[in-house]
């Protein structure tokens, strides 16, 4: 472990961190279209060709607003709220594994930042901590509205981690390991899990949509009840980062999904095609068809969000609570029968 | 009681079946909806680069007409402004000289007439009540500005261009 690898990792951090605030920014423009699409407009087309300069636009705008604390918060905790969503929301993907080992030269490259053995429980908890900016912000905002929000999205967030923890228990029995790089290689070609953990998926996927806030579970973020929730008192780019986190969340939420059910980097043919393309280059055409599945998750994300309106808040916890959470239970007990007589035969 | 019109429609609260209350039926369906509508023709008009059509009967922004010599037909007569629901024209009458005769039709004029653009309500009275054919709602879309007094549209900018047949035989 010499100078070479920090700077591969610094390489691979730097590469990440900076793919991760690109993505989250274009999802902005790309939920502005795909709204525009889905409700027969154009959507912005003025900044640049297409309005691909959107987001620049946007971020200016953002930096140039003035910024306001209300003379009777906590200063402090209401400066720390948006950083802490921000921080939150970037070291999620720390332990994804991004592709398979890539030769450079000579050179055995990982294309994971960290390989931790418990990379699914580091994940779950990144994801949990992900509520604390939501509370500290709407805490410290010092308004009812933004209290009452955060209130609302510490108890969604609560009820519907016990349904997504189940439903990885499930996943768990199937890949018999935490270390998400050993959970993605298991998928080799077209091997994945989504194939053994239909169910696991579906509740999977609902709790990654109400752990991100967003619709239908959007609830801390109401305009109708709550004039815009805990980032209501926020302006400026303070506003921004709550924003862009959400839309980081998002990012690693699909890509938890792609990795844990949909394959991550693996693809049918993917043996062919390493043949084909040798060690350097098909691992990066792996990594190509992960950004792909991991784009299709958000397109998802945005297109259900212009489909489905709103829960209201006892629908939101009657589905966590009496819905996905005796559903996932059921999932467990099924999968650990079949996976018991299945290992009988 | 019997329903008359036979549009009554009985509402009938039942709880919701297992396909309901599952949620995901709807979702798809709802789903299928929303990615048709992505393939859609946008129903968006580019309006500063690309105008829609205009009906036939569009009502847009004033012009004060000329007669068949290029003179104004305005004669200042106010029934324009009494008509107007909306206050927005105003005029100040004035006398024809002799060296004007080219210029006016009859021997009374408008001088000063204005029509403040952001109370007119466009609804075309003031055209029906001339009685010289002098006035007209046959424009473009009035522009956009950046202070009141820029709606105010004087003669400047309401009486159309002079004739191209009676500029070339001067």
């Amino acid at each position: 472990m010499g100078i070479d690898f920090v700077i591969e990792k610094f390489i691979l951090v730097i590469a990440l961190f900076a793919i991760s605030l690109l993505i989250a920014m274009y999802s902005t423009y790309a939920e502005r279209k795909v709204a525009a699409f889905l409700q027969d407009r154009l959507g912005p087309d003025r900044a640049g060709p297409f309005g691909i300069l959107q987001p620049l636009a946007d971020g200016v705008k953002m930096f140039m607003k003035e910024e306001i604390i209300p003379a009777n918060a906590n200063k402090w905790l209401f400066m720390v709220g948006p950083g802490l969503a921000m921080l939150c929301a970037c070291i999620g993907t720390a332990v994804i594994p991004w592709g398979q080992d890539m030769m450079v030269g000579d050179r055995l490259v990982k294309l994971q930042v960290t390989d931790i053995n418990v990379g699914l429980l580091y994940i779950f908890g990144v994801i949990s901590l992900g509520v604390y900016g939501v509370m500290i912000g709407g805490w410290a905002s010092n308004n009812k509205y933004s209290l009452l929000s955060a209130i609302r999205a510490a108890s969604q967030n609560i009820s519907y981690e016990i349904a997504m923890g189940l439903s990885i228990i499930a996943l768990l029995l199937v890949t018999n390991s935490l270390s998400l790089r050993e959970i993605v290689a298991q998928q080799h070609g077209w091997h994945w899990n989504v194939i053994y953990q239909p169910l696991g998926f579906i509740i999977f996927m609902v709790c990654a949509f109400a752990e991100t806030n967003r619709a239908p579970f959007d609830l801390p973020e109401c305009e109708a009840e709550l004039n815009g929730g805990y980032h209501m008192e926020y302006s400026s780019m303070k506003l921004g980062f709550y924003l862009f986190a959400e839309y980081i969340n998002m990012f690693v939420s699909s890509t938890v999904m792609a990795a844990l059910y949909f394959g991550g980097y693996n693809y049918p043919g993917m043996d062919y095609m390493a043949t084909v393309l040798g060690p350097t280059w098909a691992p990066l055409f792996g990594t190509l068809i992960f950004f792909l599945k991991i784009f299709a998750f958000i397109f998802f994300f945005m297109w259900v969000r212009w489909t489905i309106p709103r829960f209201r808040y006892d629908q939101l916890m009657n589905l966590g609570w009496k819905g996905l959470i005796p559903l996932a239970i059921a999932n467990i007990v099924i999968t650990g029968i079949v996976i018991a007589i299945v290992n009988k035969f | 009681m019997e329903s008359l019109s036979n549009k009554k429609k009985v509402l009938v609260s039942k709880p919701l079946s297992l396909a309901e209350r599952m949620y995901l039926p709807a979702i798809a369906s709802g789903l299928s909806t929303t990615i048709g509508h992505f393939f859609k023709k946008p129903a968006t008009v580019k309006y500063p680069e690309q105008e829609r059509e205009f009906s036939i009967n569009w009502r847009g922004m004033h012009s004060l007409k000329r007669d068949e010599q290029g003179r104004e037909r305005c004669t200042a007569c106010g029934l324009c402004a009494l008509s107007c629901p909306a206050e927005a024209i105003t005029m100040i009458a004035a006398e024809r000289k002799n060296d004007e005769k080219h210029l006016y039709r009859e021997e009374k004029y408008a001088s000063v007439y204005e029509i403040n653009m952001l109370r007119c309500i466009f609804c075309g009275l003031c055209e029906e009540a001339c009685p010289k054919e002098a006035i007209y709602l046959d424009g473009p879309i009035v522009p956009a500005d950046y202070l009141r007094k820029d709606f105010i549209y004087g003669k400047d900018k309401l009486v159309e261009a002079p004739l191209e047949s009676v500029l070339e035989v001067k």
